[in-house]
């Protein structure tokens, strides 16, 4: 995997965070903005990250795409200084994160088992700003979160979605160059998601910089400029929404049959099967073979239907290609 | 991956010091108006000595030495009120923000690791102080409790101050206990050893077992020095004798609270 650089256009319209520099200073910016080397982290037995390389950019939005356990929140976590790896290393603009200075120019958002319920969204987002040498004034925080509306209420008085906008609030009031947003919709509904969407799209067309996590393929095909797909602790794939779109593209076949789940599962190049009402589901690579075996073994195969994958399937094939692969290679 | 890349320059503006106060100033206010606005903090913290020593120090008195009981458990009971607000406020309350995730919220920020334990800290000075202030005044109300104004601020004083000492502990419970279990944890903690360092039944009337095991615990020295204060501790010892104690315990707890700091670094999950 080599790294393109970004086209120096894209870089000038979208960095507008040192637009008051002189224009040598901001050709010299390079374009990584974060970086790490074979990174390795275990807790006990769980392998969370495993010899991971990353690159983020200057002004791109990078998806970390994965399921739960892929290692996502672990990686987040040590480019943030909140865990050490056990080796490898990681450097967010330039420098490593445990050292404690860098943090006022990043911006987090992650997931919280409780927040202190009785302060009140303005009073938390007050705080927070404190905490930072530039922050953005707090109506502009309030009104890039959407928490304008509520922002005398007490956070234990809000609905899933306005807990979320107050955690996005935070990670953005310090007016951050890189933010990172681990899994922020995760348990929203679809219209709180399209408004945390349309947020994050500010954050993009003010020149920053961000790293998201998310294990929603939609998610990262509308916001991403580039994806990365994790899977336990190791990149399986890289590339553009498109790109990871069209790689990872594989057929479904809708059909109901006397066979048993476990038979179709064992017909080669069937990835998964699942048995839905009282038809089965098959995720493939290529349709045709499959089919073919399917009706040698059931003649009584009927309501065939052959559809191109959804990006979920898309996104399971991806994995599991890289599994096959890992096995093969053993 | 093999990249070529260039680390960014590092420029990272630096807060100015009126801003730096006005961070610690936050944090405290904040950390205050969070406390207040729980009420079974609140209640159980303030009500619970605040019924002690009404109590043990007031209703149970002998008529004849009704005064002298209200001023000895003034001082006792002002112990456990400190304690008890210590070993919340700071203990529990750490030991739930750290195991919830709201602590790495904030160490994801560049707030000052410093600044969120002072205000823990100064909760604490404040709650102890209201303890104390309310503590005198019933025993002055309803106890005969006489204490001319220095020996009051100087009682005052030294029991506020034992805040330092039990937040300490809090801090080191708050890195070891898990949330849920935190608060059973600081019960089964500060009860017995409350008990044991006579603050409720003085150590005299205790076996000799027990007040042997009363001198290695932190509220007996905290107590003992309350006691000099108001001129009733029954053999008076050096007052130093009991600071250097109470320090070391401090040391001690500081101590176990920043190997549970550290341990945290590695151990995060998620």
């Amino acid at each position: 995997m080599s790294t393109a650089f970004l086209p120096p256009h894209q870089v000038q319209v979208r960095d507008l965070s040192n637009a008051g520099m002189p224009r040598s200073a901001r050709v010299q910016q390079p374009a990584s903005v974060a970086c790490t080397r074979n990174l390795k982290k275990s807790y006990g037995e769980i392998v969370a990250l495993h010899d991971l390389n990353l690159e983020v950019r200057r002004g791109e939005l990078l998806a970390l795409l994965g399921p739960n356990g892929a290692g996502k929140t672990t990686l987040v976590q040590v480019l943030l200084g909140l865990a050490r790896p056990d080796s490898g290393s990681a450097s967010v603009f330039g420098v490593n994160p445990f050292g404690g200075q860098v943090q006022a120019r990043l911006g987090a958002m992650l997931q919280v088992g409780r927040v202190p319920e009785t302060l009140k969204v303005r009073e938390h987002l007050d705080l927070f700003s404190s905490y930072y040498p530039n922050p953005l004034p707090l109506d502009e925080t309030f009104q890039i979160a959407g928490l304008t509306e509520i922002k005398d209420r007490r956070y234990g008085e809000l609905s899933g979605g306005q807990k979320q906008r107050v955690l996005f609030g935070i990670a953005i009031c310090g007016n951050p160059d890189l933010l990172f947003l681990d899994e922020p919709t995760v348990g929203l509904d679809v219209e709180a998601r399209r408004l945390m969407w349309s947020q994050i799209r500010i954050l993009i067309e003010r020149g920053k910089t961000v790293l998201l996590t998310t294990h929603y393929l939609n998610e990262a095909d509308a916001l991403a400029d580039r994806i990365l797909v994790l899977d336990k602790g190791a990149v399986v794939a890289e590339g553009t929404p498109a790109e990871i779109k069209s790689r990872a593209m594989g057929k479904q076949i809708r059909c109901t049959s006397r066979l048993a789940i476990e038979e179709i599962r064992q017909i080669a190049g069937v990835l998964s099967v699942k048995a839905d009402r009282n038809a089965f589901e098959l995720q493939v690579n290529a349709a045709e073979p499959v089919v073919r075996e399917l009706l040698q073994r059931d003649p009584w195969l009927a309501d065939l239907e052959v559809t191109n994958a959804g990006l979920e399937e898309a996104f399971l094939a991806l994995t599991q290609n890289h599994n096959a692969d890992a096995k093969g290679g053993n | 991956m093999a990249t070529t890349t260039f680390p960014a320059v590092l420029a990272v503006p630096r807060r100015s010091l009126s801003r730096t106060i006005a961070l610690y100033a936050k944090e405290a206010k904040y950390e205050l108006i969070n406390k207040t606005r729980i009420p079974v903090y609140a209640l159980s913290t303030i009500a619970i000595p605040l019924m002690f020593y009404v109590l043990f120090g007031i209703v149970l008195g002998n008529a004849s030495d009704r005064r002298d009981n209200a001023t000895y458990m003034l001082a006792t009971m002002g112990c456990f009120g400190t304690m008890a607000v210590a070993l919340f406020g700071f203990g529990v309350s750490l030991a739930m923000e750290r195991g919830q995730g709201w602590l790495q919220v904030k160490r994801a920020s560049p707030m000052p690791v410093s600044a969120y334990f002072l205000a823990k800290l100064f909760a604490a000075v404040v709650f102890s102080t209201v303890i104390m202030l309310l503590l005198l005044s019933v025993g002055i109300a309803f106890g005969g409790v006489r204490l001319p104004f220095a020996t009051a601020v100087e009682l005052v004083g030294i029991l506020v101050a034992g805040s330092i000492p039990f937040s300490a502990m809090g801090l080191a419970i708050g890195y070891f206990a898990k949330p849920n279990s935190a608060p059973a944890v600081v019960n089964l903690i500060y009860l017995p050893m409350s008990f044991c360092s006579g603050l409720w039944i003085p150590l005299s009337v205790l076996p000799h077992g027990l007040r042997a095991l009363a001198t290695i615990l932190p509220p007996y020295h905290l107590s003992q020095l309350a006691l000099n204060a108001v001129g009733m501790a029954p053999n008076p010892t050096p007052a130093w004798g009991h600071v250097e104690a109470l320090l070391a315990c401090t040391l001690l707890f500081l101590g176990l609270a920043a190997w549970g700091y550290r341990r945290d670094e590695g151990k995060l999950y998620g």
